[in-house]
């Protein structure tokens, strides 16, 4: 009988709070539609998240990445608060060391059409929901696109990065995202480089040529060590011949 | 002048005693073995009667001789791989061996005796048919080479073409065989599928069509002559039907019509499903074959049959039997389980019957070469060379005495482990103690006494032994291996390598002397499987026994199985590992144990249910406790997917991360965890500065390589992406431009060095990644993936390397001190340690100070191929395809096996013998030291207190 007014609480609670994740939703959905209006050269495609206290994944928009492709491929990110349901159940979900997920969609930015940009399934990636709160929301978000420009990965860590179980104030520091955000196309590996080396080569053999003092033969470097050797070998010789043959044979 | 000649001697002789201190130590550290493969063809050398050779050509295209008495090789050839070396045909005259390689493209001709080619050449193109020897006056003189659209007749002597036509019609007749019985015609045998037999001879001469003829007959099953057909007896063409209902027999002298024989009339029948195969022997290329012939009607089922007159009559059924003739006897050899009959051919009498001897258990027979002989009383004697399904290679001689056995399953290595060795009796009596639970101090200490007495004892067992053996001559001194007296030497040097081999069969083999000290033959392993082999428990936890499992997984449909078994010995584990009725897509090794010390196994199906191998409570238990921190990855190639799941309590997994690499720019060739086993002592490096540098020591790093799909030279490149494998994050992504693959790669400690063709320059090219944390470590206690906010620094370098390479793999040590080297396995047989200080991405190229301080070397582009750098000095390892490293007990030494054709195993100190005293090191002259310090003081102290008392009295 004492469970029936909790389980109420409970349905009162979730039907609240479909409906606030809704009213976030139809809020979010405006937004984007403004952002693709406002920017003409680049695109928009809708960053999403999703916390669950039983982990079984319910992404909702977060905010949306405006992406501008080109040589140089750059993005930008405009996103909402955290609403107070959300505050209350990232906070939950980091008690039971759940996990904070987000997802984008693929795109390919070198398209030109916005048809061809979208592609099927998402990319994602997670973090503790734990560092998530106690880093009062900073995370580092990178995208990472292929040679081609096809958005092959993404990858969230916050900073600090670790759980160490301290409590935090929500209202003040689990309101307002505090993102950095990066797109990250592949570097280009070195060759061999010969061409330094070479040139480094030839400097060196400038150099030698340069200095007297390598330009000596080997005999007018050493000719003092080389008498000398000679003047010992004769010495020691004369001295006494059968001694060092004997020892030699034993 | 005198004077001047005898100084020149002594330095020569001098000069040969410095090379001979490197050869003393051939073969003491390390072995070789060299393999042939699938038997394919093989010929006895019958030329000479006394002539030990057999002549084998095999699947693996190599052509080698064995002696027929120890097994060894005389010599061998080994051709390239694939279809471009493969062996077509085989045919042996007198000392010549001629060989037809490549579909055709090759006729070579070898001298048997030594193994050297007498001559080459280059045939027309077109595929390859059949070939045989041209006899004619009792001389054989050339060779007849059948295409699909030509026939060729070569001299024998030189390899010069007498003559070449082309054939007839072949747009309808597709001609399958050419056969010629000394006449001096060589009849070429086609067919039109389904409707009739084509034949035309020509005339040896000239090559002038004597005859041409379409025999129509009812056979919609004969489209394949080989198969079905064989020539008998005296140019009688004879053919069984695939159903196995009716001989067919045609006269290739009168060509009249075929005849049409039931097999009901001879009273046989065959097994239900099987294609029977006919079976005929022509000793000798200038005479008829002979009219005896074998009908297999089974497996393990055939049938003698004679032809006389025309007529055909059954003789004797045979178990699985080899044939051999000559015009003066005939004689067919049968193998039993344990029984090697022979029998007359030609009346079918059994003329003797042995028992073999020293052999465990033929697997069934796949090939069988029996050569007969007369022998000098008249009697018969016999030689036979058995190949069962296992690849074994088995010679028999008479009397039933199997000469030697040849594993040639063991050139076609898959993957394998070292286990330690068990520790011995009175070791693991000593060990035993501390793992019992203690039962009262009294039975403690006289447990204690009491091994300790068995250890005394074996002690001066021991000395005793060595005293004898002192006295021995050396060459008398054998320590023979065997399964018995195995045990683990002082410093785990010695280890049970176990192999497995593509055809199944598992080997255990002693890694100090390479003798074969078990095997094992799985039946039902599919011909494309792929294997895995995983020690759960190691021979530490006495007095449970060590336990390996390997994974069979069919690559077509994904099922697999388990085989459970004890390394040490080889034999099936008592454990019932679980069936697995669904595709496995990964397993995982865990470093959690059971209550036996077995470490815990994982599946994951195709369905994302994770199985646990054991699967007891107390596991299970464990499992749910860890499953929050058990990740693991999967990797789709063909849809470019990479993706993370985690472990829940209730064994079923969720998906975390997905990383997608679009498969129509790049595709994943291969993804490199770091080995579990790896240990790294040192966490950073020291600056020229004295800072410390730290290294990135990520154990989830994933290095994953993908190859551009566009393989137009100059758009073609590879890349490079490091993944961490629990948080799917990209740690770095980089992509080398105008390379092309394929890719070799190494991933250890903090670096990933990888291997690729460069098709700008034309060359190959080592490049090497290595990960830094900075000046300051994050976390130096642990290391978690989840917790690792920092990207690493990552630094690259590029070098060119002279060759192009096999095979890739980095030593490994007991607690990584020990610097590292990198085992390259090169094309021509040598295997490369390349020091990794070479592929070093902080070579600077302007050499200041503080790098001579940290001892690097100046960079230069060029990485060089010292000669001294080959472990293997002259022992070539053709075709190595792996190579697998292991930790000795000693921290300076790794051990190293590289497999392909061949096997090899060695013993490598990349850091030179640090923690060993050498071989020659002077105990005489250190304890003579030692103790004439000893009694120095002793006397001067003496002379001291002597001196003091007289000071004392003055």
């Amino acid at each position: 009988m004492a469970r029936l007014p909790t389980f109420n609480v409970a349905v009162v609670s979730t039907v609240l709070f479909i409906a606030c994740t809704d009213f976030v939703c139809c809020n979010n959905g405006r937004r984007v539609g403004d952002n693709l209006e406002t920017e003409f050269s680049g695109f928009s495609v809708p960053l999403e998240h999703s916390f669950e206290v039983d982990d079984v994944a319910k992404f909702r928009v977060r905010g949306a990445l405006v992406l501008k492709a080109g040589r140089e491929p750059s993005v930008s990110l405009s996103q909402n608060q955290l609403s107070e349901d959300d505050r209350t159940k990232l906070k939950e979900v980091a008690a039971v060391d759940g996990l904070y997920r987000i997802r984008v969609p693929r795109v390919f930015l070198q398209a030109d059409r916005q048809t061809e940009r979208q592609m099927e399934g998402y990319l994602t990636a997670f973090v503790r929901a734990c560092a998530m709160v106690e880093s009062h929301l900073s995370d580092v978000i990178s995208l990472h696109t292929d040679v081609s420009g096809y958005l092959i990965g993404v990858s969230i860590v916050t900073l600090p990065g670790a759980c160490r179980g301290t409590e935090v104030e929500d209202e003040v520091d689990l309101e307002v995202f505090n993102t950095t955000l990066s797109i990250m196309a592949p570097v280009n590996a070195p060759g061999p480089e010969t061409a330094l080396f070479l040139e480094r080569m030839e400097q060196e053999s400038e150099k030698k040529g340069k200095n007297p003092q390598e330009q000596k033969s080997f005999f007018a470097k050493y000719w003092y060590l080389i008498l000398g050797g000679a003047i010992f070998l004769m010495v020691s010789n004369s001295a006494q011949p059968p001694a060092g043959g004997g020892r030699e044979q034993s | 002048m005198a004077k001047l000649i005898l100084l020149w001697l002594k330095c020569v002789v001098l000069w040969a005693i410095v090379e001979a201190v490197f050869e003393d130590q051939v073969g003491k550290f390390d072995w070789r073995q060299q393999y042939v493969g699938k038997v394919r063809f093989s010929h006895f050398d019958t030329h000479v009667q006394s002539s030990k050779k057999v002549l084998v050509a095999t699947e693996r295209n190599v052509f080698a001789a064995l002696n027929t008495r120890t097994g060894e090789l005389f010599w061998r050839h080994v051709d390239k791989t694939g279809s471009e070396g493969n062996i077509d045909a085989l045919l042996q005259h007198g000392q010549d061996a001629v060989l037809v390689v490549g579909n055709g493209r090759l006729l070579r001709s070898w001298e048997i005796n030594v193994g050297g080619l007498n001559w080459e050449v280059v045939l027309d193109s077109g595929s390859f048919q059949s070939a045989c020897l041209v006899g004619q006056q009792d001389m054989v003189k050339h060779v007849a080479v059948l295409k699909k659209t030509a026939i060729s007749v070569h001299y024998l002597s030189n390899g010069h073409q007498k003559w070449i036509e082309n054939l007839p019609e072949t747009e309808t007749v597709d001609y399958q065989a050419v056969y010629s019985d000394g006449n001096g015609e060589v009849y070429v045998l086609g067919v039109v599928p389904h409707s009739h037999i084509a034949i035309v001879v020509y005339s040896m001469e000239d090559g002038e069509i004597i005859k041409q003829v379409n025999m129509s007959v009812e056979a919609p099953w004969l489209y394949n002559i080989q198969a079905s057909c064989v020539v008998v007896g005296q140019g009688m063409l004879t053919c069984v039907d695939s159903a196995g209902v009716s001989f067919y027999m045609l006269d290739l002298h009168l060509q009249l019509q075929m005849t049409q024989v039931p097999l009901q009339s001879l009273a046989l029948e065959v097994d239900p499903g099987f294609h029977p195969v006919l079976l005929s022997h022509q000793p000798n290329p200038a005479r008829q074959p002979l009219s005896e012939f074998f009908l297999q009607l089974g497996p393990d089922h055939y049938q003698l049959l004679q032809l006389n007159n025309g007529q055909i009559a059954a003789m004797r059924d045979f178990k699985p039997s080899g044939f051999f003739g000559k015009q003066c006897y005939k004689i067919i050899l049968e193998i039993q389980v344990k029984i090697v009959n022979l029998f007359s051919a030609e009346t079918g009498r059994r003329l003797l019957d042995t028992t073999l001897i020293n052999l465990r258990k033929f697997n069934s027979v796949f090939q069988l070469y029996v050569q007969a002989f007369l022998k000098k009383d008249d009697s018969v004697g016999y030689r036979a060379m058995v190949q069962t399904e296992d690849h074994t290679l088995t010679f028999i001689q008479q009397p039933g005495r199997v000469m030697w056995t040849r594993e040639e399953a063991l050139s076609d290595v898959v993957t394998m482990e070292m286990v330690d060795l068990p520790l011995t009796g009175t070791q693991a009596e000593l060990e035993g103690e501390f793992g019992k639970k203690a039962d009262g101090l009294m039975s403690m200490v006289m447990k204690r006494l009491s091994s300790q007495l068995i250890l005394l004892q074996a002690w001066i067992g021991h000395l005793w032994k060595l005293f004898y053996d002192a006295r021995k001559p050396r060459s008398q001194v054998k320590n023979d291996v065997t399964i018995e007296n195995l045990s683990r030497d002082e410093f785990n040097l010695q280890k049970m390598m176990v192999m497995v081999t593509a055809s199944g069969k598992l080997f255990g083999i002693d890694s100090k002397t390479g003798g074969i000290l078990w095997r094992h033959y799985l039946h039902n392993v599919p011909p494309n499987a792929a294997f895995k082999l995983m020690v759960q428990r190691t021979t530490a936890h006495f007095p449970h026994p060590p336990q390996c499992t390997l994974l069979i997984k069919d690559k077509d449909t994904g099922l697999g199985t388990l085989h459970v078994f004890n390394p040490i010995f080889g034999k099936k584990s008592h454990v019932t590992p679980p069936a697995l009725p669904q595709p496995i897509l990964q397993s995982l090794m865990l470093p959690l144990m059971d209550q036996d010390y077995a470490k815990v196994l994982l599946l994951v199906d195709d369905q994302y249910k994770v199985s646990a191998f054991p699967s007891t409570k107390n596991v299970l238990q464990q499992l749910q406790e860890m499953a929050a921190s058990i990740f693991f990855y999967l990797v789709d190639s063909s849809q470019g997917r990479l993706s993370g799941y985690r472990l829940r309590t209730d064994l079923s997994t969720e998906q975390i991360w997905e990383v997608i690499i679009p498969p129509e720019v790049q595709k994943i060739v291969s993804v490199k965890g770091k080995r579990p086993n790896e240990h790294v002592h040192s966490q950073g490096r020291v600056m020229g500065d004295r800072s410390v540098l730290y290294k990135y020591l990520n154990p989830n790093l994933l290095a994953v390589v993908t190859e551009s799909t566009d393989l137009h030279q100059e758009r073609s490149f590879i890349g490079i992406l490091l993944i961490d494998g629990v948080t799917g994050r990209i740690i770095h992504e980089a992509i080398q431009r105008k390379a092309r693959g394929p890719v070799h790669v190494v991933h250890s400690e903090n670096w990933v060095v990888y291997e690729y063709w460069s098709t700008k320059s034309r060359r190959n090219e080592f490049s090497v990644i290595e990960l830094y944390e900075g000046m300051e470590l994050y976390n130096s206690t642990v290391f978690s993936s989840l917790d690792r906010p920092h990207a690493p620094q990552v630094l690259q370098q590029s070098y060119i390397f002279p060759s192009s390479i096999s095979t890739m793999e980095a030593t490994l040590t007991e607690k990584g001190i020990t610097s590292r080297h990198l085992l390259i396995g090169l094309p021509s047989g040598g295997i490369l340690s390349l020091p990794k200080m070479f592929l070093d991405p902080r070579r600077p190229e302007i050499v200041s100070e503080q790098s001579r301080e940290e001892n690097l070397i100046p960079y230069a582009p060029e990485l060089l191929i010292r000669t001294e750098w080959f472990i293997n000095y002259n022992q070539t390892v053709s075709r190595v395809r792996g190579i697998y490293t292991a930790p000795s007990g000693l921290e300076s030494t790794c051990l190293v096996v590289a497999y392909g054709l061949d096997i090899y195993q060695t013993r490598v100190y990349p850091s030179k013998q640090f923690d060993v005293l050498k071989d020659d090191y002077d105990y005489m002259l250190i304890s003579s030291v030692l103790f004439a310090l000893f009694f120095a003081t002793m006397i001067s102290k003496r002379l001291a207190e002597v001196k003091l008392l007289n000071r004392a009295w003055r």
